[in-house]
């Protein structure tokens, strides 16, 4: 377990022979297309993410547009079919999740921490990295071919439940339902290549010092999800291939009529899905997780404890899928238990909740724009959370199930997640990632605008929902007991409130734009933080740090009663005479 | 070492960091294999008629292929100690015999589906069938990245270098045999 004596040995050779990556002349297409630097990479999947982040909102605005105003031609978008609103809804679903929240929030958090708070110089595996990146971005391509092929994009859910999705009879996208598979498909390669490049980078590249139990939270969450993902994504996988036989080959894995059996898919499809809503979680509560401490200048409460309630919400994740399957015929006795398991996962998500609170508990908290992204995605995820309850108990789930009550249920988690917590961790690491301040002033308009028309957007979902208004139906008229007035002023409204989330995100451009141009410089260390990224410049250059840092102490050592500055660098060797009781 | 950055050479576990990720491959592999099995098996217990099914196939092809992948994997043990001596040329000639094993067990296995599938016995033919071809086409997609792997490395092995990499072929071999080991009665044998 020990490090190599050797390590400043190699620190000194590791920079004048850095590799491939090499300092000088390069294309940008080299520099920007082919690079194996993590942090090249980071930008790669975050723009790459962005981009379809766009696409996914544009198809919310078409099908929220056709929801609020049925049967009028949208504006930049033209009439929305039926055909066309079941490609939509399906592509929203998949994008956000598995082309939006999984490349930003593991794959480009991913990149850009893990080597700089382990403190090394890139990931263990650079090249495998860059192809990682390169199978997502074909994957994505293969996604949005879809939408140009005869007959359009697979139209079945972004869930792909047979016999709808295994037979172009009934899904009428012959072309559009394969690309689909394949589209998911190549993403859990690209993802499972990185996975493993995170995990081993985490394990076994970390400096001298460097414990487990000193690495920052964020860094913690990720490796646990990306080892959820390994873990659960396999017999998807398998799913995925007996669904593409079935669409192309005319095999039988789910057509009951020749030995196979529809409900499979949705075993293997949420015993992945389900694990997977954790794995998007865990890298969103460790970003909150370093903001948090920073801004409230208080040592994290009960960092270990954190952990592991990480890993047992980890472990419980891959025991509740089956309560998405309450009304398709499974055992009754299945249902309670999967009833009990589901509700036992609130325990340990509600500890770690509470351990955030607890730390904000007597801190000197300030309000920074990242600091109030990291309190809305408390708030707004604990009320994703509780509503959860009434969806994962059989006995209630009878009726809300595929009800918009569901729908607002799980964007109230997916939004925290995707959006917050990424709003969250982008103002916090801009200047590092930078160099340069973004604006106090335009943050807080673009927080306040977001968070208040998010929550005009979902909550009359809820009521929606509860008033028996089911999911996936293309114009409400058709229906007379769901087309009264009042349900469809909710509906203009949630619709109104989306445009003006859509405008607030102007801000955020505006932002942006604005402060790589002419933001402040930030410097080194603009927070006074502790764990190793700060001890970089900012942006970090090739190779990460002018010299390799040897940690000393735990990440969140602020407010240390024994010392002058409420600060205490991971990585700032101990006063000669101190004492060394200052393991996390 | 040229052209590596620091992060690949450190090991903070312990663990060589190649090995370390092969087995996150193989742990990765083992649910894919995992899901794909236990799908089959409930299947399986629900239809009493897939052992009528089963004993079409050819057990004696089979527990001969079985045969040959297990001595392969002796290979593989024999390349990875004459890697670790230093012996590279050696552990070249044993990855090819590897290799060879793998070669045989795809010309077995092409004769045995060439058979059935002159039968009438192909992947539409019903539930069981659609499994079975699933199942060992994997397998088998598996063992040719498995040659491919060895090929490559066991040149590598011959000019002397990334002698550990005779290792990592070797896990992923042993765990392409050790899917086999499962396949085979589940598929052959359980009737």
């Amino acid at each position: 377990m020990a490090q190599p004596a050797t390590e400043h040995v190699d620190d000194a050779s590791a920079h004048a022979q850095h590799d491939d990556h090499a300092h000088g002349k390069q294309s940008a297409w080299t520099k920007y297309m082919w690079s194996t630097d993590h942090k090249v990479i980071c930008m790669q999947y975050l723009i790459t993410g962005a981009i379809m982040a766009v696409i996914g909102g544009y198809f919310a605005y078409a099908f929220r547009m056709q929801l609020a105003f049925p049967a009028q031609s949208v504006p930049g978008f033209g009439l929305v079919t039926p055909h066309m609103y079941n490609s939509l809804v399906t592509n929203h679903g998949t994008i956000m999740i598995f082309w939006v929240a999984m490349p930003v929030l593991i794959a480009a958090f991913g990149n850009y921490l893990i080597p700089l708070m382990c403190g090394c110089d890139d990931m263990v595996f650079p090249r495998l990295n860059r192809l990682s990146f390169q199978i997502f971005l074909l994957s994505a391509v293969v996604l949005m071919a879809a939408f140009f092929v005869e007959n359009g994009a697979f139209g079945g859910a972004w869930t792909a439940y047979p016999p709808l999705s295994a037979n172009s009879a009934y899904n009428l996208t012959p072309s559009g339902q394969t690309l689909w598979v394949v589209a998911v498909a190549l993403e859990f390669v690209a993802f499972l290549l990185g996975g493993i490049n995170f995990v081993t980078t985490a394990m076994n590249s970390r400096a001298p010092g460097l414990t487990m139990w000193r690495l920052p939270l964020v860094v913690w969450m990720i490796v646990l999800a990306s080892i959820m993902f390994m873990a659960s994504v396999g017999p998807l996988v398998a799913g995925a291939v007996m669904l593409l036989f079935d669409q192309l080959a005319g095999t039988g894995f789910y057509d009951p009529a020749r030995g196979g059996d529809p409900v499979l898919w949705q075993h293997l499809f949420w015993f992945f899905g389900h694990p997977e809503v954790y794995v998007v979680l865990l890298p969103a509560m460790g970003i909150i997780g370093e903001i948090i401490p920073v801004f409230a200048r208080k040592k994290f409460f009960a960092y270990k404890v954190v952990v592991y309630t990480a890993i047992a919400t980890g472990l419980l994740s891959f025991f509740v899928w089956a309560h998405h399957q309450f009304i398709s015929g499974i055992d009754p006795r299945m249902a309670n238990v999967f009833t009990v398991t589901t509700v036992i996962i609130s325990v340990p998500l509600a500890e770690m909740c509470f351990l955030y609170i607890a730390t904000l508990y007597g801190g000197k908290i300030t309000l920074p724009t990242p600091m109030l992204w990291a309190l809305a995605f408390m708030a707004e995820f604990l009320i994703g959370g509780v509503t959860g309850i009434f969806c994962g108990a059989s006995g209630s789930d009878l009726y809300f199930h595929d009800t918009y009550f569901v729908l607002a249920h799980f964007h109230y988690t997916f939004f925290p997640i995707a959006v917050i917590a990424v709003f969250a961790g982008i103002t916090y690491w801009f200047p590092k990632m930078t160099g340069k301040f973004m604006s106090e002033r335009l943050g807080k308009i673009h927080f306040w605008g977001t968070i208040i028309s998010y929550n005009v957007i979902f909550l009359p979902l809820f009521v929606l929902g509860a008033a028996g208004q089911h999911r996936r139906i293309y114009n409400y008229n058709h229906f007379p007991d769901l087309a009264v007035p009042w349900m469809q002023n909710l509906r203009i409204l949630a619709t109104v409130a989306f445009l003006v989330l859509l405008a607030f995100q102007l801000v955020f451009i505006w932002n942006l734009v604005q402060s790589l141009s002419k933001g402040k410089p930030a410097g080194k260390n603009p927070y006074n933080a502790n764990t190793l990224e700060w001890a970089t410049e900012s942006p970090p250059g090739h190779g990460n740090f002018a010299t390799m840092p040897t940690v000393y102490r735990g990440p969140y050592e602020y407010s240390h009663p024994d010392r002058e500055d409420d600060w205490w660098p991971q990585h700032e060797p101990p006063a000669e005479n101190a004492g060394d009781g200052e393991d996390a | 070492m040229t052209g590596k950055p620091l992060a690949t050479t450190r090991s903070a576990t312990g663990i060589p960091t190649g090995r370390l990720a092969i087995w996150w491959v193989v742990a990765s592999e083992i649910v894919i294999f995992g899901g794909l099995l236990a799908s089959y098996i409930v299947h399986r217990l629900g239809h009493p008629e897939f052992g009528d099914y089963a004993a079409h196939t050819n057990v004696v092809a089979g527990g001969f292929n079985t045969f040959v992948l297990l001595t392969s994997s002796l290979f593989a043990v024999l390349a990875h100690a004459a890697a670790e001596a230093g012996d590279g040329r050696k552990a070249r000639k044993f990855l090819w015999m590897t290799i060879a094993g793998g070669g045989i067990f795809l010309v077995v296995k092409s004769i045995e589906w060439t058979y059935e599938i002159t039968h009438g016995l192909v992947l539409t033919t019903n539930a069981f069938w659609s499994f079975y071809y699933t199942a060992a086409g994997l397998h088998a997609a598996h063992v040719i990245a498995g040659m491919v792997a060895m090929a490559v490395v066991a040149e590598q092995a011959k000019k002397g270098r990334e002698l550990g990499r005779v290792e990592l072929v070797g896990l992923y071999w042993h765990f392409v045999d050790a899917v086999w080991i499962f396949l085979f009665p589940l598929l052959y044998i359980a009737k």
